[in-house]
């Protein structure tokens, strides 16, 4: 579904993203993992189209969408988090997530001087949409809360309604379980695993192995930008090349 | 071709003064991260001050010019302890609010007690010299090397000490600085005390040859503003260069193209860069 | 308590507040009061301008002023100079902010934050200086005198204040609806996420240029059109009503009032309005006041009379809530939600 062919993205003389080819098979959970400063974001924010990549090509579902603006991205089914959660404080919930389906309505401006019938309907279907992704992340008792009044967890889990209100294929999430305690994190592995089996692939970033490791179907290696290693937990976990990294950079494992 | 060596000459005495404010403009911006609007008003603040220790104190020339550098400078730290600390959690948009009110209120103070005339600052330096066919009046001869020499010593500060490496360090990121383990707080107020001496100063420099008023800052610091767009913000070379890009820009295009427009000058070609190049001139690939 | 608290936020309030603006030249103690509001009036139709751009799309537009004597400018031009009527003149108000506000739009933009807010103090001057010197277009620093005022084709004078005074009124009240029907619509949460964040906003499939042209141009034809009506009334300007410092009145009055809210506009504008005339001396020296009261304003209540007063009883609903957890279905919320979003 996802096939990027030689990335690279350069700042200046760096190069964030060397040079990455890799296949992502629809209905799974990949993993990106690699130290920190390994070019996982920047890989992310590529695929999504938040920037234009130095050369290669990314083809989702067999569409060459490189350079493409990310909202167009969006409309064609990639939706992402990102590692801070960003949402508007002053409201509830509910209302943050009713934006999330703008994607796939038609109404403008005029619609909403006039008041059309259109408009109207696709307000409903919006706060329909947003129920139901509320429902998804099964935090449904609490959409009236205001954003300042949750959790770090719940949070989390309004980002990924977010995300799933755009009606994505293809779901990209940067470090979900990053300042949450293990327990929650078992749950969000738990919603994460929700997300695939309703047809939907999962792309995500994460630090925590043991999360990684149960969870993922395919995990690709990251380090200074360069693919070092892919495939599956077990052939991860003794390839001699991924230990060399980590190992150079103890710390960031645990991290 | 004389003239043109007047003008370029000309364009060297507004750089300098420009560039002197653009420079604390930009350390600033390294250390807020937005754009302190209320540096304009430090700089009329400055004028006036020198200009009551001269006129009203009767004090010396030079005097004057510390006394205002030494006040602003103080002025301009409160501001940052006051104001812009307690905000630094606070979305920018915060910030450039609160900056603003800052200039409101330096603006109506100087308005209530100076009133809103115009003032002319005098000068002990009335001289004008001559190089062969080149007219320099004295007062701007001691612009160009009393600018150069504070941007001369401000370098060898900011490269030979601990708190300008710092300050540096934070104007292009602000991350950095916390590795070195320097107290952000005195770094901060370190900036800000500059950054206000320096527009003072400039002010100081600038006022014998323009008028002293309630609104001279407001023009000055939109230029500063354009200045360390062209040089890149948190750039201390890019402010100097961008100064006197601006000052001769200003000195040429007023005396070949239209003296009437000369002070849009600055902002046609901001608004020109920015329509080409949305990030600035100089600046560099950021993630 | 709380009885009060419902009462300010229910539509109830807003019938209160119209039947007041509607009987208030009745009650004002004097002519001049009458016009002191529809100044006011004209000013917080500029303010819900700037709401826009700058409460619901976050982006700090500095060259407000500048679109308002844009528009003002373009009425007296065109009334004095090509002897337009009123009423063409300031269509073509709203018409010219639209296409100016445009162009400035689609090059200043593409600027993230600070870029924008300087870009933008920058387009303000350079309006000034043009107002200020193309004498030949604008009569220069003379300013233009005998603007024509509305034409009441012989039904209404508009000349006179009371009149003036309701027209005044109805462009109000069309400006707060259209306002109110765009906030809690899918194009004004479409740009309350990109206040948020231009990335977060992307990665919904929102094109950020599009939005906020959008959202730019509609506060520029606010403006404009605010800048006609007063060139209407006045009938006399000059290049000081481009001064960055009106720009900034227009900012205290949204930040008192509550920024990104759709009363503060308005309660900004009346309470700083109402307190200037309360001490005649002050306008002049008003920044002294004003400055620290914005410092004050972000560092201590950020979100202004309006906005806090939302949050507290918005948290205090959300607080009781739980309370009958069980019954509440996702459609109760989503009824209620709808109505805290309509009474913001």
């Amino acid at each position: 579904m996802l096939k990027i062919n030689n990335l690279t993205k350069r700042f200046g003389g760096l190069a964030a993203v060397n040079d990455v080819s890799v296949e992502f098979a629809a209905g799974q959970i990949n993993a990106i993992i690699g130290p920190n400063g390994a070019g996982k974001t920047t890989f992310f924010n590529l695929v999504a189209g938040a920037m234009p990549p130095t050369s290669g090509s990314i083809e989702f579902n067999g569409m060459d969408v490189t350079g493409m603006a990310p909202d167009r991205i969006a409309r064609l089914g990639i939706a992402r988090t990102f590692q801070t959660t960003k949402l508007f404080e002053q409201s509830t919930v509910l209302d943050n997530l009713i934006v999330g389906h703008r994607l796939r309505t038609q109404s403008r401006l005029w619609d909403v001087i006039i008041n059309s019938k259109r408009l109207r309907d696709e307000e409903k279907k919006c706060r329909a949409k947003a129920a139901e992704v509320l429902d998804f992340v099964g935090l449904s008792h609490i959409g009236h809360r205001y954003i300042a009044d949750t959790t770090q967890e719940e949070r989390k889990r309004v980002a990924f309604a977010l995300a799933m209100a755009t009606d994505p294929e293809l779901v990209l999430l940067d470090e979900p379980a990053g300042g949450i305690n293990p327990e929650e994190t078992e749950n969000l592995a738990a919603l994460i695993r929700k997300m695939v089996d309703h047809g939907i692939t999962v792309c995500l970033i994460e630090h925590k192995m043991d999360m990684i490791m149960s969870l993922a179907d395919k995990i690709m290696v990251l380090d200074h930008g360069e693919k070092i290693a892919e495939g599956t937990p077990e052939q991860i976990k003794t390839n001699p090349v991924v230990i060399e990294a980590y190992l150079g950079s103890e710390e960031d494992v645990e991290a | 071709m004389d003239a043109f060596l007047q003008q370029a000459l000309n364009g060297l005495t507004l750089g300098s003064i420009y560039g002197l404010v653009a420079l604390g403009l930009t350390l600033v911006y390294g250390i807020l991260h937005v754009p302190n609007f209320a540096h304009g008003a430090l700089y009329m603040v400055g004028a006036y001050i020198s200009y009551y220790i001269m006129v009203d104190l009767g004090l010396n020339y030079w005097i004057a010019m510390l006394g205002a550098g030494l006040f602003v400078a103080v002025l301009s730290v409160l501001c940052e302890r006051l104001v812009f600390h307690p905000l630094r959690h606070a979305p920018p948009i915060h910030d450039k609010i609160a900056a603003i009110g800052i200039l409101l209120f330096l603006e109506a103070v100087v308005q209530m007690h100076w009133g809103s005339d115009f003032r002319r600052m005098p000068t002990p330096y009335t001289g004008i010299l001559e190089f062969g066919g080149l007219v320099l009046p004295a007062q701007r001869l001691l612009i160009i090397v009393g600018a150069f020499s504070i941007m001369g010593a401000l370098h060898l500060y900011l490269k030979k000490t601990m708190t300008g490496s710092t300050i540096i360090a934070m104007a292009q990121n602000r991350e950095g600085a916390f590795l070195v383990g320097i107290d952000a707080n005195r770094v901060a107020m370190m900036t800000f005390a500059i950054a206000g001496f320096l527009a003072a100063v400039g002010a100081s420099l600038f006022a014998p040859i323009n008028l002293v008023y309630p609104a001279m800052g407001h023009l000055v610091i939109m230029k500063a503003f354009v200045i360390i767009i062209l040089g890149g913000m948190g750039s201390i070379p890019g402010a100097i260069v961008g100064g006197l890009i601006i000052g001769f820009a200003e000195a040429l295009g007023g005396y070949y193209v239209s003296s009437t427009y000369k002070d849009l000058i600055a902002f046609v070609l901001l608004v020109v860069i920015l329509s080409i190049k949305p990030t600035g001139l100089f600046t560099k690939g950021v993630r | 308590m709380d009885r009060i608290a419902n009462f300010f936020a229910s539509p109830a309030m807003k019938v209160v507040l119209l039947a007041f603006a509607l009987i208030f030249p009745l009650i004002a103690g004097s002519e001049y009061q009458i016009y002191v509001m529809a100044l006011a009036f004209i000013w917080a139709i500029a303010v819900y301008g700037l709401n826009i751009i700058t409460g619901f799309c976050g982006q700090l537009n500095l060259a407000h002023g500048g679109f308002f004597a844009i528009g003002a400018y373009v009425v007296a031009i065109l009334t004095v100079d090509h002897g337009w009527a009123f009423w063409p003149a300031f269509v073509a108000s709203g018409v010219f902010s639209a296409v100016f506000g445009f162009l400035v739009g689609i090059v200043s933009l593409r600027l993230k934050e600070h870029y924008f807010a300087i870009f933008t103090l920058c387009v303000g001057f350079i309006i000034y200086l043009l107002l200020d010197k193309w004498e030949a277009l604008t009569h220069g620093s003379l300013g233009i005198i005998n603007i024509a005022p509305p034409e009441g084709f012989g039904l209404i004078d508009f000349t006179r204040t009371i009149p003036f005074y309701y027209l005044v009124l109805f462009f109000l009240v069309l400006a707060i609806v259209l306002v109110s029907r765009i906030s809690s619509s899918l194009v004004g949460r479409t740009f309350l996420a990109i206040r948020i964040s231009d990335d977060l906003a992307q990665s919904l499939g929102i094109n950020l240029m599009r939005n906020k042209v959008l959202a730019f141009v509609l506060s520029t034809v606010y403006a404009g059109l605010a800048g006609g009506l007063y060139a209407g009334v006045v009938r006399f300007i000059g290049p000081a009503e481009a001064e960055v410092v009106h720009t900034f009145d227009i900012i205290t009055y949204l930040l008192v009032g509550g920024i990104g809210t759709l009363m503060g506009p308005l309660v900004g504008t009346m309470a700083i309005t109402w307190l200037t005339q309360a001490v005649q001396s002050f306008e002049e020296y008003r920044m002294i006041v004003f400055g620290p009261l914005l410092v004050l304003l972000v560092i201590f209540m950020p979100k202004g009379v309006v906005g806090t007063f939302l949050t507290w009883r918005g948290r205090r609903l959300a607080s009781k809530a739980p309370a009958k957890e069980g019954q509440t279905r996702v459609g109760d919320s989503a009824t209620s939600s709808k109505e805290a979003s309509d009474n913001a």
